[in-house]
């Protein structure tokens, strides 16, 4: 069970650097990079399980806190980026990141 | 015989997907012209090499890999971008013959070098012949510390430890001082410098 769950885990590995190779935004890369950390806690925790050996777990949630703090740091970069005469917001990316940029 | 292969295929399949990922990260970083995807590619790089060092058990260097690789350098890395473009100007074709030939010259050199490294888990190689059997021995008796290579870090090379700590606190100090005080701001002023572009 812990197998099949592993190789879920990779493949879901597989498609985050696709989105944050392909973007086309910005939200994208960050989304794609925050969400392969996450998919890095949970393969390390599985592979405790696999290789029977739960304390694995603690550097699992070690990983979650850097992965937290490293997405909040990359997302303060984008607050002092946006355009003149633009408002930032939700719907309007501070800096495109796609390719018709 | 059977439940020995259960227990390692899954772990060799899962290490041989991570490789595979790594090569491939490592290509679409060369391919992609948008700095920021770049950036996080790198980070995705860090992590993917993290996980494959927690898979061979060298869980601290996972650790600092993780911290350092995906963490901090990341942010340097969008530091930087801010600083210059966002798009990696086009390769001279010129100069790719070079940059090849330097390169391929000098990995061929690292691995003339690994010809004389001692096998793996050779039992007389210096790593494990001399001192380094007497630290796994002495550990538990001298330091009650399980992780040996905590044990050796932060007590029998204290004093070195401490040296390094104070070399980077300095390093530290130094770029605080050359940047000024706004600097700490965090990438304030950049924006206020291109608003008024």
């Amino acid at each position: 069970m812990f197998v099949a769950a592993a190789a879920a885990i990779i493949a879901a590995l597989v498609l985050a650097p696709i989105r944050a190779f392909a973007g086309p935004s910005l939200y994208d890369r960050v989304l794609a990079g925050n969400s392969f950390g996450t998919k890095t806690v949970l393969l390390i925790g599985v592979m405790g399980f696999l290789t029977g050996r739960p304390d694995f777990l603690d550097i699992a949630l070690l990983y979650a806190l850097i992965n937290f703090a490293a997405t909040l740091a990359i997302l303060r970069f984008f607050s002092y980026r946006t355009p003149k005469g633009e408002p930032a917001g939700p719907l309007n990316p501070p800096m495109n990141g796609g390719g018709a940029a | 015989m059977s439940s020995f292969q259960t227990h390692i295929s899954p772990l060799l399949f899962l290490d041989l997907s991570l490789l595979t990922m790594l090569v491939l990260v490592a290509f679409a970083m060369l391919r992609s012209r948008q700095l920021f995807a770049v950036v996080m590619l790198s980070g995705i790089y860090s992590l993917l090499s993290a996980a494959f060092f927690v898979s061979l058990d060298a869980v601290d260097v996972a650790f600092t890999e993780a911290a350092v690789g995906a963490g901090v350098s990341t942010v340097l890395m969008l530091g930087g971008m801010l600083l210059t473009a966002r798009r990696e100007k086009p390769v001279t074709p010129g100069r790719a013959p070079v940059a090849l030939a330097v390169v391929l010259a000098t990995g061929a050199a690292l691995i003339y070098a690994t010809i004389d490294m001692p096998a793996f888990g050779d039992p007389h190689s210096p790593a494990n012949s001399s001192i380094g059997q007497m630290y796994v021995d002495e550990t538990p008796n001298d330091i009650a510390v399980p992780n040996i290579v905590t044990a050796v870090l932060a007590s029998y090379r204290g004093f070195d430890t401490l040296g390094e700590t104070m070399v980077i606190f300095t390093a530290g100090v130094a770029v605080i001082l050359l940047l000024g005080i706004g600097s700490v701001r965090g990438g304030r002023r950049i924006a206020d410098r291109d608003e008024d572009e």
